[in-house]
């Protein structure tokens, strides 16, 4: 429907800058209109929908995505910039299997929580970034619904078109009207929503700055909420780890979705023996990446999202340059066109230099070296942010005391960036609480 | 000849880091009791400072102890308790509360200690999951403590409602720092002697008596607090609760809810360990 307030945002195609479409941005009326619709289709079908009818719409909705996988992996790869072959085989299909697996829940809460009756929490407002639009709002929409409540979900206001086809499937899903609303729109938007006083509950991902902020909102308004927020993760190379894996492993963990991950693996801890080695094959690496037009399905590295995020990379980069670390890039043309940055990692970076303790969020890896096990993790732990870490080594009872010992919600060990639903996401620390993903996913949006 | 006999009386002290110490401002307050008034250690901002430093110095250790001999210690404690049963009594008869009310209070915080003990060895197994991943990983998400805890306890009851939220922080792995009730330091103090005996590492448990309205903002601030345990209400709470946004802090608000709240039947709960737990998911690879 068209917004009450009467404005618009453009939609742009990051690789050539050109504008995609336009889409509301929604205003204060237009967030009350959503919530109230959420609180009446709450308070009239939802909460007394049974569970395997729940169930049900949830499948269908899965299946929708998947009938349609093709058309939204080239939306979400023209709106965020991202290659389309990422798009294709982890985004789209990562969405519809986590609406099939939370499907399955909606009618078997009671053995999640045994010994309690779960109910349902209400009015869920939803905030989910750019990095991943789809995949996000499947993350947030589908253990909502499960569990019987209703979902007024924001967008990122540079993302906002896979969100809307998803609005579609809904639709065409027959799920009553309602029960998911969704509004494009702005910061004072997504503001307006979480302050809005008929929200039972917040789900937010994205930055740690305002995730901080919305944490105040709902403390004031005491109003449950989790965050999942940013991180700056250790990836550990131990000496005796499996080199050229570990190259791979590096190489995924912080150039997947140009960077744009908040579980990045962007600084890589080495233990000195292999530094060189490590440093030269990295080099290597990078030179073979493929950076350009995103719907290529040959590009390894696609658009930065926005001409600000952009901006920002540059800025941290500049502090990397300033510090004399020595800098490591792909050396390649890029567009004339469009928002670009090539991989690049520093090394010989200090543990308080801003690229080793900001979250740069782009393809900017910082290469740090360690002697012992010891070193590495309480070089690992010496952050603010606790969501996810990398350990590479291919003995197992060093693996098993190292990833003990870690302080982050998400280890790998010997891979990186891996995802299911089945599995629990989320972080320590300034990273958020809560978890989005498996049973400790339900239980944010359950009273018990 | 027995009754003209000048009794002793007991210096009210902090317990931090496993030892008993007068507030370093040197500041005290005082508590009515029964028999006159005494003058209880008022913690300042900086001993609630030193209280998390020596709770993080302990962290790792306690977090690392195996869970059994977590629990052997939590054991230890009850027994100490037990044995200790009469002091505790005194310490609420001289606070106010009735003899009936006392020894209620007392079998039921030794009972909440044994409960909590129990769990050491059993969070893991249940709160944790192997899942069914879709693709070649062998993948396992399990709980660990969250940190240093920081524990506002309720006004009342002054020994139990100190017991549970502290066992149910401890008996995970984490460490804590406690304010106890302002009414209440007789039983704040009983406490620290029988923890000071139970085997409990320093540093562990530290209590502290004194003002919320000093103690309490400098805890919910501290960047090395990792959660915050908010047993009050009203302005100061939300105050409490806002100032721990600075750094993400996992926060409960429980309020001061009713004396009915503290039976086993509500307050014996699994959810009171797993607010202060995080949940950690690995992965690894499954091949040739």
């Amino acid at each position: 429907m068209k917004p009450k307030s009467g404005r618009y945002l453009r939609a742009i195609d990051p690789s050539t800058e050109e504008t995609l479409t336009q889409v509301a941005r929604a205003g204060a009326a237009d967030v009350d209109a959503a919530v109230r619709a959420a609180r009446n289709a709450y308070d009239r079908y939802w909460r007394r929908c049974p569970g395997s009818t729940r169930a049900k719409y949830l499948y269908r909705i899965a299946r929708s995505i998947t009938e349609r996988s093709r058309e939204l992996a080239v939306l979400e790869s023209l709106d965020t910039g991202k290659p389309i072959r990422e798009a294709r085989d982890f985004d789209i299909p990562l969405s519809a299997a986590h609406f099939f697996y939370y499907a399955g829940w909606a009618d078997k809460l009671g053995w999640a929580f045994p010994g309690k009756t779960p109910s349902p929490l209400g009015v869920a407002g939803q905030v989910i970034p750019w990095n991943f639009p789809l995949l996000m709002a499947a993350w947030k929409i589908a253990p909502a619904l499960a569990c019987g409540n209703t979902v007024v979900l924001k967008p990122a206001e540079t993302t906002p078109i896979t969100a809307l086809v998803l609005a579609e499937i809904i639709q065409q899903a027959d799920l009553p009207d309602g029960v998911v609303n969704i509004i494009t729109g702005g910061p004072e938007t997504g503001q307006a929503l979480v302050r809005h006083p008929g929200v039972d509950k917040i789900a937010f991902t994205g930055s740690t700055e305002v995730g901080k902020e919305i944490a105040r909102e709902c403390a004031r308004l005491q109003r449950p909420v989790t965050l999942e927020l940013g991180g700056k993760a250790a990836n550990i190379i131990f000496d005796d780890a499996p080199i050229d894996q570990a190259v791979e492993g590096i190489i995924n963990g912080i150039f997947f979705n140009q960077g744009h991950v908040c579980c990045a693996g962007s600084r890589l801890l080495v233990q000195e023996p292999v530094l060189e080695t490590v440093v030269r094959k990295l080099d290597q690496r990078i030179q073979t990446l493929r950076i350009g037009p995103p719907l290529d399905k040959n590009t390894d590295i696609g658009a930065i999202n926005s001409k600000a995020q952009l901006k920002k990379i540059h800025e941290l980069v500049r502090s990397g340059d300033d510090a004399g670390r020595p800098r490591y890039e792909t050396r390649c043309d890029l567009p004339d066109r469009g928002y670009w940055f090539r991989p690049t990692f520093f090394t010989n970076v200090a543990l308080s230099d801003r690229v080793a303790r900001e979250e740069i969020f782009g393809p900017v890896l910082s290469v740090m070296s360690f002697r012992t096990p010891d070193e590495a993790v309480e070089k690992a732990n010496n952050t603010p942010y606790g969501l996810s870490a990398g350990v590479w080594t291919d003995k197992g009872s060093k693996n098993f005391k190292v990833t003990a010992q870690l302080q982050a919600g998400v280890v790998w060990a010997n891979t990186y960036n891996k995802f299911d639903p089945s599995s629990p996401f989320g972080g320590y620390k300034e990273s958020g609480f809560g978890r989005e993903g498996g049973v400790h996913g339900l239980a944010p949006y359950l009273q018990r | 000849m027995t009754s003209s006999r000048l009794r002793v009386r007991k210096t009210y002290k902090l317990f931090m880091d496993g030892a008993f110490c007068r507030s370093e401002s040197g500041r005290t307050f005082a508590a009515p009791t029964k028999n006159g008034t005494i003058h209880a250690a008022r913690a300042s901002r900086k001993d609630a400072r030193d209280a998390v430093r020596a709770a993080r110095a302990a962290w790792l250790g306690w977090r690392d102890r195996s869970a059994y001999n977590r629990g052997q210690i939590l054991y230890r404690l009850a027994e100490m308790l037990e044995s200790r049963s009469g002091q505790l009594l005194e310490a609420l008869r001289l606070s106010g509360e009735s003899a009936a009310a006392a020894r209620a209070e007392v079998a039921a915080a030794i009972d909440r200690a044994v409960w909590y003990a129990g769990w050491c060895d059993k969070i893991e197994q249940v709160l944790s999951t192997k899942n069914p991943v879709g693709n070649t990983h062998f993948n396992v998400s399990s709980p660990e403590p969250a940190g240093v805890v920081a524990i506002v306890a309720p006004t009342r009851p002054g020994l139990l409602g100190l017991v549970s939220p502290v066992a149910a922080a401890v008996c995970s792995g984490n460490t804590v720092v406690v304010l106890a009730s302002q009414r209440d330091p007789h039983s704040a103090v009983a406490l620290a002697e029988a923890i000071a005996v139970s085997d409990m590492p320093k540093g562990v448990i530290s209590i502290l008596t004194g003002y919320r309205s000093e103690v309490v903002p400098t805890l919910a601030a501290h960047l090395d607090v990792n959660a915050l345990d908010l047993w009050m209400s009203g302005p100061e709470e939300q105050a409490a609760a806002l100032r721990a946004c600075d750094n993400v802090k996992r926060v409960r608000r429980p309020g001061e809810p009713p004396a009915r709240y503290w039976s086993a039947g509500i307050d014996q709960r699994l959810e009171s360990i797993a607010a202060f737990v995080e949940i950690k998911t690995v992965w690894h690879p499954a091949g040739f």
